[in-house]
């Protein structure tokens, strides 16, 4: 059981984070993965470029959190989440959510519980840079509404 | 002191990173919030926006939360990542 944390600049590599979570892992038999990239359109507007911002040490604390808190609700071994900060562009990947358990609903389930809570508590903002200007993006109401399963 | 921190959107409303301001006894988020907003209209009008969350020593915080001296307060929108 161990949750390891990164909030970073630089990308980061699926083949890695993945053999991270299973090299030696002998105790669990399932690994649920989730990975977010960067769209190229929202609300209408291309977006060309993307800026992420956040606390600084405030972030870090949060995902420990929330990663800490599937632990005591579900049977895990090792956690993983990642996170990018700064520009980035249509088709980077932004965030990478990796769970391990001995079976695979407690992985799954924990997956989407800390993709749900990190895009509502964790201090991270997105700034787009489109043909039409730039903006801040808006909390969606749906993200807010997705809290309620759990 | 108080360190106030701003992030994002409300960042560049205010044109301001950062300030700090003496604690007073028994303050509450919602009084220094309140206090904060007396600098001018563009501080009084981005305060008072009801979407703007507030985090005390680096946890979400509620506005009847007690502010101490030394403590890191932020303000900021809701947030965006994932």
């Amino acid at each position: 059981m161990s949750i390891s944390i990164s909030v970073q600049a630089g990308t980061f590599d699926v083949g890695v984070e993945y053999a991270g979570l299973r090299e030696g892992n002998v105790a669990d038999g399932a690994t649920a993965i989730f990975v977010g990239s960067v769209r190229d359109f929202n609300l209408d507007q291309s977006v060309a470029q993307l800026e992420l911002e956040h606390y600084p040490g405030m972030t870090e604390k949060v995902l420990e959190d929330i990663a800490g808190r599937a632990q005591q609700r579900w049977q895990l071994g090792r956690v993983r989440l990642v996170h990018r900060v700064g520009p980035l562009l249509p088709g980077d990947d932004i965030v990478f959510v990796g769970a391990c358990a001995p079976h695979r609903q407690a992985a799954l389930d924990a997956c989407a519980y800390m993709i749900d809570f990190l895009k509502t508590e964790a201090p991270f903002w997105k700034k787009e840079y489109g043909r039409d200007g730039v903006r801040w993006v808006d909390a969606r109401e749906g993200d807010r509404e997705a809290l309620k399963k759990w | 002191m108080i360190r106030v921190l701003f992030f994002a959107g409300l960042r560049e409303q205010l044109g301001c990173a950062d300030v700090s301001v003496p604690a007073g006894s028994g303050t509450t988020l919602a009084g220094l919030r309140a206090q904060l907003g007396e600098r001018d209209a563009t501080w009084q009008r981005a305060l008072a926006d009801e979407n703007v969350q507030m985090a005390l020593n680096r946890q979400m915080a509620k506005s009847d939360s007690i502010v101490r001296d030394g403590d890191e307060v932020a303000f900021f929108p809701p947030v965006t990542g994932g």
